[in-house]
């Protein structure tokens, strides 16, 4: 999620102070390992925010009407991905990623979660996770594309 | 016309590729594809891109001493909490 390991050692220690100042008031709603995912993933937004990056709360990445226009596709077809990603260019488009939407990006395709833990993990429904991820897959193909168009220009 | 027509069932089946690609069948069977080149393209970035990014971001394991730190931080935020 911040692409740093230092950072993310940091990010470690900093969930597990919150875990012991917040231990008590675990009230075993959901899973304790679902509580305790979501006060990582919280940590990581709170860390984002102060650094100034786009960040979108959990709330607002998981409401279904937020959608600043991951492009739809209708036309002709246009520039396509050919079947292949370089990935340094991936890792840039998943970091520019407005953090709601990496985090499910991040969490489901590259982490292997299934749809129905991200919803525990996020207080979310099933379905919103499914859109969310397409979003996100949507907007990283608006940037891959942008990126080889502007390669192509040079 | 013609293009308005294809634009709408571009528009449906787009409407409904999350849930489609999430239900995990064979998406590449669904039959507007079978007429569409730009939908084809356009499901077939969305699998390079899943496809990539499991090899993002390989696991890194944490420094050795991580434990401890977090242990002392712990420590020393209990301490100042301490009634004297």
């Amino acid at each position: 999620m911040v692409g740093n390991a230092a950072e993310a050692e940091d990010l470690t220690q900093e969930a597990f102070l919150q875990l012991h100042r917040k231990i008590a008031t675990f009230r075993g709603d959901s899973a304790f390992s679902t509580w305790l995912h979501r006060l990582a993933i919280n940590v990581v937004l709170m860390h984002l925010r102060k650094k100034g990056l786009p960040v979108m709360s959990l709330d607002e990445a998981m409401e279904p009407s937020h959608d600043d226009g991951p492009g739809r596709s209708f036309g002709a077809p246009d520039l396509s991905l050919s079947g292949s990603i370089d990935r340094l260019a991936l890792e840039r488009a998943v970091a520019d990623l407005p953090a709601g939407y990496r985090l499910i990006f991040v969490l489901h395709d590259v982490e292997g979660y299934e749809h129905n833990e991200i919803a525990g993990m996020l207080d979310c429904s099933i379905g919103n996770s499914k859109s969310q991820l397409h979003k996100a897959r949507l907007k990283l193909r608006d940037a891959l594309r942008t990126s080889l168009q502007r390669e192509g220009q040079q | 016309m013609t293009e308005d027509r294809n634009n709408r069932s571009c528009q449906e089946f787009q409407e409904h590729l999350a849930d489609l690609i999430a239900s995990g069948e064979d998406v590449s069977k669904n039959p507007h594809l079978q007429t569409c080149a730009n939908c084809r393209a356009l499901l077939a970035d969305l699998e390079t891109i899943a496809e990539a990014a499991r090899q993002l971001f390989p696991v890194e394991q944490p420094k050795e001493d991580l434990w401890d730190r977090i242990e002392l931080a712990i420590k020393k935020e209990e301490d100042s909490i301490q009634p004297d």
